[in-house]
């Protein structure tokens, strides 16, 4: 069986799925359920003390799906460490993914202060899944670094553009020992299926899933595109070429040759 | 006295607990994180935690995120 590995864990789904943005947390588990996904990504932020609402984790099923605490909102190593450790006070086994994104704008990651992070969580026996751009010198350090998996993006967060990094993920991929998670920027289900096409481990979707008026379709519609990406994979694409190739007998026309 | 929650001023007990901040505020405890000074408080010293005045507390919980 074709399993997804990342530490000591192995998983059926390539599909990871963050839980922002769901018009309500049942369009949320709908989507999750159709996606197959194993696998979902949580945000911490403080508890709106004149209007407290239930922690998420109250609608979510930690016996089906592997939580995956996110550091979003960190600018720094050290705020992106300060989530990693309340993530774990809060009970999650201590998976995270880690985001450290000072630019509101692009939300691009800080590949110095996520290599810190990175450095510092695993001493604290993280399992560390970092965000970083696609840049293949990164990806190896971060993997020396001891992360269990590498996760470049595809294009900037919430953008639904695609593989605007395409050939900067294919070296990653090429030199990684780690998983290749794609995550960002995949906005539909031909996306996931391109980087698993190209040998990713996995990708992770979430405003494609939530930005959409039936989460719960577009949730299976990626699930088919990693399914039919990774077949492609295993089974190996075909070669490109320039000039036609027939694919049909260039003998035996019906017309006499000359 | 006057702790900050939150960043929020908020006027307690003395010898309030973060326990009863919790219920005060109307938190699960099984919910949230606490932070007493920039330190993370396990669940089961909630009670015996007791806040001074001027003291900040951070409650967290999990929300939707990618």
């Amino acid at each position: 069986m074709d399993l997804l590995q990342i530490a000591n864990r192995t998983f059926r789904s390539r599909l990871m799925v963050g839980t922002g943005k769901f018009s309500s947390h049942q369009a949320m588990l709908d989507a999750m359920e159709h996606s197959g996904c194993e696998i979902v990504t949580v945000a911490l932020r403080r508890v709106d003390i004149n209007n407290p609402q239930d922690s998420l984790l109250a609608h979510i099923d930690q016996n089906r799906y592997l939580l995956l605490p996110n550091t979003s909102g960190a600018r720094t190593a050290e705020e992106a460490i300060r989530l990693a450790r309340i993530a774990r006070a809060a009970g999650c086994e201590p998976w995270i993914k880690l985001e450290v994104t000072p630019d509101p704008y692009y939300l691009l990651p800080d590949p110095i202060e996520t290599l810190k992070a990175t450095e510092i969580l695993v001493k604290e026996g993280f399992i560390v899944l970092p965000y970083m751009p696609a840049d293949p010198v990164l990806a190896k350090r971060l993997e020396e670094a001891g992360a269990a998996t590498v996760m470049p993006l595809g294009a900037p967060i919430g953008t639904n553009r695609g593989l605007l990094t395409r050939d900067l993920i294919a070296i990653i991929i090429e030199q990684a020992q780690i998983p290749v998670v794609v995550d960002a920027g995949l906005g539909a289900p031909s996306h996931a299926a391109e980087a698993m096409e190209m040998g990713a481990a996995a990708v992770l979707v979430n405003t494609a899933l939530a930005d959409t008026p039936d989460p719960a379709a577009m949730g299976q519609a990626f699930c088919k595109g990693v399914e039919a990406g990774r077949e492609a994979y295993l089974a190996g694409l075909g070669p490109k070429r320039q000039q036609a190739s027939a694919s049909s007998p260039l003998t035996g026309f019906l017309r006499d040759e000359s | 006295m006057r702790i900050i929650v939150n960043g929020n001023e908020k006027q307690v007990k003395d010898h309030t607990s973060i326990a009863t901040l919790l219920e005060l505020v109307g938190v699960n405890p099984e919910q949230v994180v606490a932070e007493h000074k920039g330190t993370i408080v396990s669940p089961q010293h909630y009670h015996g935690t007791f806040l001074n005045d001027g003291d900040t507390i951070e409650l967290i919980q999990f929300v939707g995120g990618g």
